[in-house]
């Protein structure tokens, strides 16, 4: 303690932000002085140190095993009602598998809207919900019918006033009819001779034909959150919902995460990862530390793409043959290397371990060479 | 220390399968008349050795020493080596058919060597006439698993040979090729050595060969047809028949599993085991052999419980003590010692089982030959000695699901024929002594012992790296206990405190007092100076002052593995070992209170006064009686529909919500109404069970649900066939009103009998997912580690994080808050 006085401050490193701001928040508590301050600072300096980790740890392993080890625990159950508005969605297990997989569409997409300030009313949530809602004809339409005798298809619209933007889309999805308008009513007619069967699937086609903005949002649900009116989608489209005038776009998300990379860039869409995998977890009660799930959403996404866990992905783009060779499709990566000559160069765990050498992590990572003459002087 | 560095895969080229080779196989029979192995066959002695007593012809080595030799035999047609045939298609057609130029025009040859495409981009980008000698390509097909068509006519594999012995090495240099593609064609087949494939000898005295041996035989034999019908001049068709065999025989020899061949059998009938289905899959070389390896100084048995010693030791039975050694290097110091041990021979614990001369000789210590050892060992010598107490062993329990799985203990030799272990370390063992084995390793090098202690320590592996919360804590009984102990009520006489303290510690300072309460005496075994304000598992603050209990009870909250907050300060400010002296005493004392008490629980703890049991049949009507309003809306068509849901949906959901309702107000109604007993403390403090568990067995099972809904499987429309179809009510849905302590009507019986079956099935498939989970990650993550500078990094040097977790901090190295500012302000400037 008595060396205290000769310690050189300066010499330190930087603390990390959250800590260096907590240091800040307890000294303007305490009023502190500067001496104080700094002393404070030393001490929290050496405590940051004794806790960092040291090299060679073997950091992706505790990663893998801190994930996994809950993983038992959780359910097998696939889908969830969220909240009491009863969306359903993926969880438990088989999310966190899709998750780390990587998957191209999540099972059930969903997302979670935020609004602008002025809009963040229950009346406003609950309309601009309902405007998200994908349409389809069947769901505006008042009346639909066929006409035998004009070989066409009828329909007459609840709200008169969309009419002129429904025949615009009809015109456009169905080019081999012709669509005009007879007082309210929208007809399609067929050119030349058609089938009541063709006008029947006709009929089919135009109920399905979808007539909002936004694609793929099938159900939306509104819902508060301490000050926030959220809106929660079954479905996602990011792209166009952040156009919104009404969404906070710094806010709303996706759990798709290859839309997010798509749209926001590979940093969002590592967020995400963490986000969704964390999520997931606590679900289910179970605690895991924020630095394991950011080692496994780093390690799928530090090439600048997303790549899944497993044996298309991270794993299969190892660079040690034996070790590709071990995991999964031994024969492949052993027929594969022979032909280009690859070299294992032995520089990770398992080669070592196969041929009963210390592996290069941990203690393995270094050796120790003793300097007996300096101690006999 | 490395002393492989690199391996680079290749091809051999039949050259070299000549030169390596120390025999050539010519003959098809395996053994002469007297039983002795042919030469040129396929035992030829100079392929090694496999029977004891014999040295090798090659080499001189006997069994053990010799690796076998290789030897090879001349292919009389080439064939296709099956794992590579999509390559060979791939590679013949990359060349000219006619002058086997590659189908590039020579401007654009450098462009193409730049570009490193894989073998499927480059046959796209082929000409379909050569640019050298403008022969039109003919259309090629590939029929597996490995006939080759050119023009619809079959494409020899003497044929792709000669084409491919025309291309030029700048040609291959092109598409990235490092080896000749002709030596993908077998012209010479390696014969491995008979170490490889070793015939076992039944105790008939009859010889019984390997699968490669029997596959291998196959191979010579119609090698030998097919030479001599060459020879005899047979027709075309015979001898493309054999050909064609070969090619089968050669196939399956490297892999028996191909689609589309049939797989080549035993006598009996089972399917031969070929090269490639040694290496595949979980019990392959790969997996199986390499990444596993079974092991020496090891131990395994049934565990059980002993809560008298240490945290950190593990109880090892006396035989097992004296089969595991440990090798000690006699010097002046401990000559003596060691002279006495094995003196002990054997079979006497403490004594030794070998010595090793500094010859390096081993020498086997029997109980004629112990006392004229015990006077030749000399420094210098090795004493392979028995274990004794204090020794550091690795403790195991499977699945090895994370770090913790595995970790390190002192040994303590004790009778009879299980391992103890304390009950705090069964947390991270996840162990319970229903019949549990585990596994003891000694490790046998000063460096690996040392490793050992300062890394793998129980006490060094409080922490879970998982969440930074102590893994290892008080369980069950321990927690019952302090929970008795701490309540305010408790009031201990002097006769009592004396009886626990001394208990658990010998030497502490009794108090001079009269009467001590609870909080009193767990308070003696605080650290004078430790401060803690938290939450108890009950919500209420506890605070502990300098080191004394000023308010509240301990509980799971307190003391319990992966929550105690008292572990996790303690852990933090005072040092492993604190914390595990410290939970060792409080365990003990929890355990010594209990047996003071008279701690049992009975099924009449459970009882409920009439009071309880007419409070909860009104709740029932109310339930039954809301039900059913609910369900006549929804028949009246009244019920308002919940967003995004059908009539039937929203129905469901609004008795989902009123039945969870229901179990909340049981729960109350018992709260109010049990006695205070032992099956209450137990879930009150988190020991064990919980309320809903109590109302469960005394008053309500609840709504039994299946994946999430309530029941409505079995028939159409209805569960049973005692309902009416389309009956939503209550009890045809799988509620059940009674108590498991009352009995269940044999509906709700099924009923819960179907939930049990979910979850049963739920649960296996949950550890099969989750363990491809964790091999799959682990598949990813296993070569990253933080370096020097800091940085984690994969096996290739790429960096994957500058700085690890954004601070790099070592989740187990902090509490779970985070590195405390507050605390070491508090601490500096009080």
């Amino acid at each position: 303690m008595s060396e205290e006085s000769q310690i050189n401050y300066s010499s330190e490193g930087e603390l990390p932000e959250k800590i260096a701001e907590e240091v800040e928040k307890v000294a303007r508590e305490k009023r502190l002085n500067k001496e104080e301050k700094e002393k404070l600072k030393h001490a929290v300096w050496n405590s940051y140190l004794e806790s960092k980790f040291e090299p060679g740890e073997v950091i992706g392993i505790i990663a893998a095993q801190s994930i996994s080890e809950p993983a038992t625990q959780m359910t097998m159950r696939t889908y969830h009602f969220a909240g009491t508005a009863g969306l359903r969605i993926t969880y438990g297990l088989p999310r966190l598998i899709e998750i780390f997989d990587a998957k191209h569409e999540p099972e059930t997409p969903m997302m979670t809207i935020y609004l602008k300030k002025q809009f963040n009313t229950a009346e406003y949530a609950t309309k601009f919900a309902e405007n998200l809602i994908e349409k389809k004809i069947l769901n505006i339409v008042k009346k639909i019918s066929i006409n035998l005798n004009e070989n066409s298809v009828e329909l007459e619209l609840q709200d008169k006033k969309k009419t002129p933007t429904i025949v615009k889309t009809l015109k456009e999805n169905f080019k081999e009819f012709n669509t005009h308008t007879k007082g309210d009513k929208i007809v399609v007619v067929a050119k030349g001779e058609v089938q009541v069967k063709d006008l029947q699937k006709l009929k089919e086609k135009i109920l399905n034909v979808s007539v909002g903005e936004i694609k793929n949002i099938v159900n939306a649900v509104v819902h508060k959150e301490g000050e926030d009116w959220i809106v929660t989608t079954d479905g996602s489209n990011l792209e166009k919902v952040l156009q919104l005038e009404e969404v906070d776009e710094r806010r709303t998300v996706t759990n798709d995460i290859h839309e997010t990379a798509a749209i926001l860039g590979i940093e969002a869409a590592r967020s995400i990862i963490i986000k969704e995998a964390l999520k997931t977890m606590q679900e289910q009660g179970l605690d895991i530390d924020i630095r394991h799930v950011m080692l496994v959403a780093d390690i799928m996404t530090f090439r600048g793409d997303v790549r899944p866990i497993g044996r298309y992905g991270v794993a299969g783009a190892k660079t040690s043959i034996l070790a590709r060779a071990a995991f999964e499709e031994t024969i492949k990566h052993l027929v594969r290397a022979s032909i280009r000559k690859e070299v294992d160069n032995f520089k990770g765990i398992f080669e070592n371990v196969m041929i009963g050498q210390v592996i290069p992590s941990g203690t393995g990572m270094f050796d120790l060479i003793a300097k007996f003459e300096e101690e006999k002087k | 220390m490395v002393l492989v560095d690199k391996i680079e895969f290749g091809i051999l080229d039949p050259e070299m399968i000549k030169k390596m080779s120390a025999a050539k196989i010519t003959k098809t029979e395996l053994y002469d008349q007297e039983g002795y192995p042919v030469e040129g066959g396929l035992m030829d002695p100079r392929l090694g050795v496999v029977d004891p007593g014999v040295r090798c012809r090659t080499c001189g080595g006997s069994v053990g020493e010799d690796q076998g030799h290789f030897g090879y035999l001349e292919l009389t047609r080439p064939v296709v080596h099956v794992h590579y045939a999509k390559i060979l298609f791939s590679l013949v057609k990359l060349f000219c058919r006619k002058c086997s130029r590659i189908l590039v025009a020579e401007k654009d040859l450098e462009e193409l060597k730049e570009k490193r495409l894989t073998l499927k981009e480059l046959v796209k980008s082929m000409k379909k006439k050569c640019p050298y000698c403008n022969t039109e390509q003919k259309k090629m097909k590939f029929i597996k698993p490995y006939t080759f068509l050119d023009n619809n006519e079959i494409l020899s594999p003497i044929a792709i040979r000669e084409r491919f012995e025309k291309v030029t090495n700048d040609d291959l240099a092109v598409i990235g090729l490092k080896i000749r593609p002709e030596w993908l064609l077998l012209t010479l087949l390696p014969i491995p050595p008979v170490t490889v494939r070793p015939s076992i000898t039944l105790e008939t005295g009859e010889r019984s060969e390997d699968d490669l041996t029997h596959k291998l035989v196959d191979i010579v034999r119609i090698n030998e047809r097919l030479k001599e019908n060459i020879d005899l001049g047979a027709p075309d068709f015979i001898i493309e028949d054999l050909w064609e065999l070969a090619q089968y025989h050669v196939a399956t020899y490297f892999d028996n599993e191909i689609s589309g061949v049939p797989p080549a059998r035993h006598r009996s009938g089972r399917i031969l085991k070929t090269l490639s289905q040694r290496l595949k899959t979980k019990e392959g070389r790969f997996r199986g052999n390499l990444a596993g390896k079974r092991v020496n100084f090891s131990a395994r048995t049934v565990v059980s419980p002993d809560p008298m010693i240490n945290i950190d030791e593990v109880g090892v039975p006396e035989i097992i003590a004296m089969e595991l050694t440990l090798p000690v290097r006699v010097n002046e110091k401990n000559i003596e010692e060691l002279r006495k041990i094995v003196s002990n021979g054997p079979n006497k614990w403490p004594g030794a089982n070998y010595v090793i001369r500094p010859d390096g000789r081993r020498k086997k210590i029997t109980e004629m030959t112990k006392e004229e050892i015990a006077k030749e060992i000399t420094v210098g010598y090795i004493v392979e000695r028995h274990l004794k107490n204090g020794d550091i062993a690795l403790f195991n329990r499977q699945p090895s699901l994370h770090r913790m799985s595995i970790m390190g203990h002192k040994i303590k030799v004790m009778p009879f024929r299980t391992f103890r272990l304390n009950l705090s370390v069964t947390v991270p063992y996840n162990a319970d002594f229903d019949g549990d084995e585990m596994n003891l390793h000694i490790p046998q090098t000063e460096e690996a012992q040392v490793e050992t202690e300062q890394l793998m320590a129980v006490a060094k592996n409080v922490r879970s790296p998982r969440y930074s919360m102590p893994i290892v804590g008080a369980v069950r009984d321990h927690i019952t206990g302090l929970y008795l102990l701490t309540r305010d009520e408790t009031k201990l006489t002097r006769e009592q405190f004396i009886q626990l303290i001394r208990a658990v510690d010998q030497e502490l300072e009794i108090p001079e007092k009269e009467s001590m309460t609870g909080k009193e005496v767990f308070s003696l075994f605080l650290p004078k100076d430790f401060n803690i304000e938290f939450r108890a598992k009950s919500g209420e603050t506890v605070v502990i002052e300098k080191g004394k209990i000023v308010k509240g009870v301990i509980d799971k909250a307190g003391v319990g593995a992966e929550i105690g907050k008292i572990l996790d300060k303690l852990d933090n400010e005072y040092g492993a070992e604190t914390t595990k002296r410290f939970l060792f005493n409080v365990t003990r004392l929890a355990i010594e209170y209990l047996m003071m008490l008279g701690f049992s629980i009975s099924i009449a703890d459970q009882d409920l006064p009439p009071s309880a049991r007419a409070d909860i049949s009104t709740i029932l009507t109310h339930v039954k009686k809301d039900v059913d309003e609910l369900i006549e809306q929804y028949n009246r068509g009244q019920l308002k529909t919940l967003a995004g849901k059908t009539p039937k949906e929203s129905l469901e959901t609004m008795i989902k919500r009123r039945l969870n309702k229901t179990l909340d107000e049981v729960e109350e109604i018992l709260e109010k109404h049990i006695k205070d007993n032992f099956t209450l403390a137990m879930a009150k403090s988190g020991a064990r069970g919980d309320l809903v568990n109590i109302v469960q067995t005394a008053a309500m099972v609840g709504q039994e649900m299946v994946m999430g809904e309530r029941m409505e499987r079995g028939y159409y429309g209805r569960t049973f066939p005692h309902f009416k179809a389309g009956d939503v009510s209550l009890e045809s849905r799988g509620f059940v009103s009674h108590g498991f302590k009352d009995g269940l009507t044999p509906f709700e019986f099924f009923f819960d009998a179907i939930n049990s079956r979910e979850s049963l099935m739920d649960k296996s498939l949950k550890t099969r997912h989750s363990g491809y989970m964790e091999r799959r990650l682990v598949g990813a993550l296993q070569d990253l580690k933080v370096e020097y500078d800091g940085t984690v990094r994969d096996a290739a040097n790429r960096i994957v994080q500058f700085i690890p977790g954004e601070d790099g901090i070592d989740p187990s190295k902090i509490q779970r808050t985070g590195i405390d500012v507050r605390g070491i302000a508090d601490k500096l400037f009080k």
